[in-house]
């Protein structure tokens, strides 16, 4: 019993604290949400900035060394054309996070206002909305990457615009019937009896609300994002050699899994990390931006 | 020139059910700084006449059929969504029944308190957060300094409305629409509740319209009481006579089902029946099947509501024939 006030108290947040500031107080009460956000800065920080600093470089070549194992001088071992593989998962590091950020970034954009527009107006404005999403799904993704590609020419940003276009699909559905179930509640009746413009209403009442899963759909759209890419870069429409990312990385471990496991057991495990982590920061982000979660 | 007249209001839904006749040839007047009451049971439309009024019903399925309702010089059913967005929050607060749900969780009370002044153009900045802060003391926030940069769910119920309260009327609106402002708030609390929006009301002399299922709370506090079945209007009276003597069975019955004005022990009196179905339409009067007192005439009907000598209103067909009549079901009331 006293325990348990002791454990509301923790979670009541300051009087007087913005919205942020409450999140992240209680963010950090959460141990698997911060030990994925370090591990996420690590990572990021050492792709941005390990290439800069570590003496080898993804692209040289050693073709008399070859494929070798973890040595002193090259501690991730090397692949079959004797390039360090440490550099190439730092360099694909920046490619991988780049294209989930970025892609994710499109993604929740178009998503948010698309599916928050349709469910706010209802009626032949969803419907009309929703078919649309509906049609696009049907789109196999191969295709239209490839229609993409043959008639803009490969293109490192259209990556993203192909992947971000994809996923703001899934995106737009789940914020939908969020604003669904919000529009009906009083406070967004209270604010058009205020006199707000739809527009306002959107933008500062209902979008707020639905946060909350979109920050954990968030967190799951940059791994698959980042598999996508993975995907595309193995059928040879995505990020080319001697570039590399993750995903690359992986599909040419997986390729010498018997001769050389290192090349696959760095990257896959890197790639885990970072899903992992993804992951407990989504779960403690929605559990963080839930203002309502305090309120028993 | 009254303030708000409504003439004729009828505001229906279309429901793939048939057609539900929600509000059904509704008048009524308020003069500047007036209250009036309506009260009526679930359904009977004392919700939908004045959301009807905001053009706040969700259309479709909503749909209001005819009718005027001039609002200082304006058309409210016939308004622009510009005009009436002009209106809503400036010239008519509103609060809702239920201030659990009412305030947006992830604004501060603050936040939510400048946005009529600022999306009104009334104020900004420092001067918004003075009239905010100036707003909450007059509801009887306490410590308010401090708790404006609250969030709601750090309110309990009885603060929330108060915070409704002061969003409602910090524009200094001229009408005051207060749609079952204490249903759903603990009964000590309702008291305080009724009191607040009383005082503010009188000392600003906005218009006010109280919308309840409780006679005894609007009794207490309006200066008329419009009473409501199945989206008509059966009586309007001024309070006091209202209790003095009811003149519609249905008032009468209203009273008698209040209970404290029973005894202790006995049985509570309860109207027979069950509220005509809304997709149909009658001929006659509503509460006919309910009535002891309906004779043949009642079921077919047509009725009117008709000024009564007394100064009140009745859609009582026997009443206006002067072959009914009620004694004081005795004020007996809360206090």
């Amino acid at each position: 019993m006293a325990q348990s006030e002791a454990a509301l108290a923790a979670f009541a947040p300051e009087p007087g604290r913005s919205l942020w500031q409450d999140a992240w107080a209680r963010m950090r009460k959460n141990r698997m949400a911060v030990f994925g956000a370090i591990a996420l800065a690590i990572i990021a920080a050492a792709s941005v900035f390990g290439p800069l600093v570590w003496s080898h470089a993804y692209e040289a070549q050693d073709l008399v060394l070859g494929a070798s194992p973890p040595s002193a001088t090259h501690p991730l071992g090397t692949d079959k054309l004797g390039r360090d593989q440490l550099a190439r998962i730092l360099s694909g590091g920046r490619v991988s996070l780049l294209v989930g950020i970025a892609a994710t970034a499109v993604s929740l954009t178009i998503g948010l206002l698309w599916g928050s527009i349709a469910a706010y107006f209802g009626g032949r404005v969803d419907a009309v909305m929703m078919r649309i999403v509906d049609i696009l799904y049907a789109l196999p993704f191969t295709i239209f990457v490839i229609l993409l590609m043959t008639v803009f020419g490969r293109n490192f940003v259209l990556l993203f615009v192909a992947i971000g276009a994809v996923e703001w699909l899934t995106m737009a559905r789940i914020v939908r019937g969020q604003v669904l179930a919000l529009k009906r509640q009083e406070f967004i009746e209270a604010a058009v009896a205020l006199g707000l413009r739809r527009r306002r209403i959107i933008l500062r009442h209902l979008i707020p609300n639905v946060l909350g899963p979109v920050a954990v759909y968030t967190t799951l759209t940059i791994p698959a994002v980042m598999l996508l890419e993975a995907f595309l870069s193995f059928l040879g429409l995505g990020v080319q050699p001697p570039m590399s990312s993750w995903g690359l990385l992986i599909k040419e471990g997986a390729e010498m899994m018997e001769e050389a496991p290192w090349l696959l057991l760095y990257p896959a495990a890197l790639f885990t990390l970072t899903l992992f982590s993804l992951n407990f920061v989504g779960d403690g982000l929605r559990d963080a931006l839930d203002v309502r979660a305090s309120r028993d | 020139m009254a303030l708000l007249e409504v003439e004729g209001l009828r505001t229906a839904f279309h429901t793939r059910h048939g057609v539900v006749r929600a509000v059904n040839d509704v008048s009524f007047r308020l003069e500047r700084g007036e209250t009036l009451g309506i009260v009526g049971e679930s359904g009977s439309g004392k919700s939908v006449a004045c959301l009807s009024l905001l053009g706040l019903i969700p259309r479709p399925p909503g749909r209001i059929e005819s009718g005027s309702a001039q609002f200082d010089g304006t058309d409210l059913l016939y308004s622009a969504e510009s005009t009436l967005r002009g209106i809503r929050g400036r010239r008519i607060g509103m609060i809702f029944q239920d201030p659990m749900t009412s305030l947006n969780p992830y604004l501060t009370v603050e936040q939510q308190l400048v946005e009529p002044l600022l999306i009104h153009g009334l104020a900004e900045g420092a001067e918004a957060h003075r009239l905010a802060l100036a707003a909450l003391k007059e509801v009887g926030v306490p410590d308010a300094e401090r708790r404006i940069r609250d969030y709601p769910h750090q309110f309990s119920g009885g603060m929330r409305q108060r915070v409704m309260i002061a969003m409602a009327l910090i524009a200094k609106p001229d009408l005051l629409i207060a749609d079952e402002p204490t249903t759903a708030l603990d009964v000590t609390v309702q008291a305080q509740i009724l009191d607040l929006i009383e005082r503010e009301q009188r000392q600003r002399g906005v218009a006010a319209i109280l919308i309840s299922h409780d006679l005894g709370v609007v009794a207490d506090v309006c200066d008329r009481v419009m009473v409501m079945y199945a989206g008509i209007v059966v009586e309007t009276a001024p309070s006091e006579a209202l209790f003095r003597a009811p003149q519609h069975p249905y008032t009468r019955a209203l009273q008698l089902s209040r209970p404290a004005r029973q005894a202790k022990g006995t049985e509570l009196y309860a109207i027979p029946g069950l509220p005509p179905d809304p997709m149909q339409v009658l001929a006659g009067c509503p509460f006919a099947p309910r009535c002891e007192f309906a004779i043949d005439d009642c079921v077919r009907g047509p009725i009117h509501l008709e000024p009564l000598p007394g100064g009140g209103e009745s859609a009582c067909l026997r009443i206006q024939r002067g072959e009914l009549e009620f004694e004081g079901v005795a004020r007996a009331l809360s206090q």
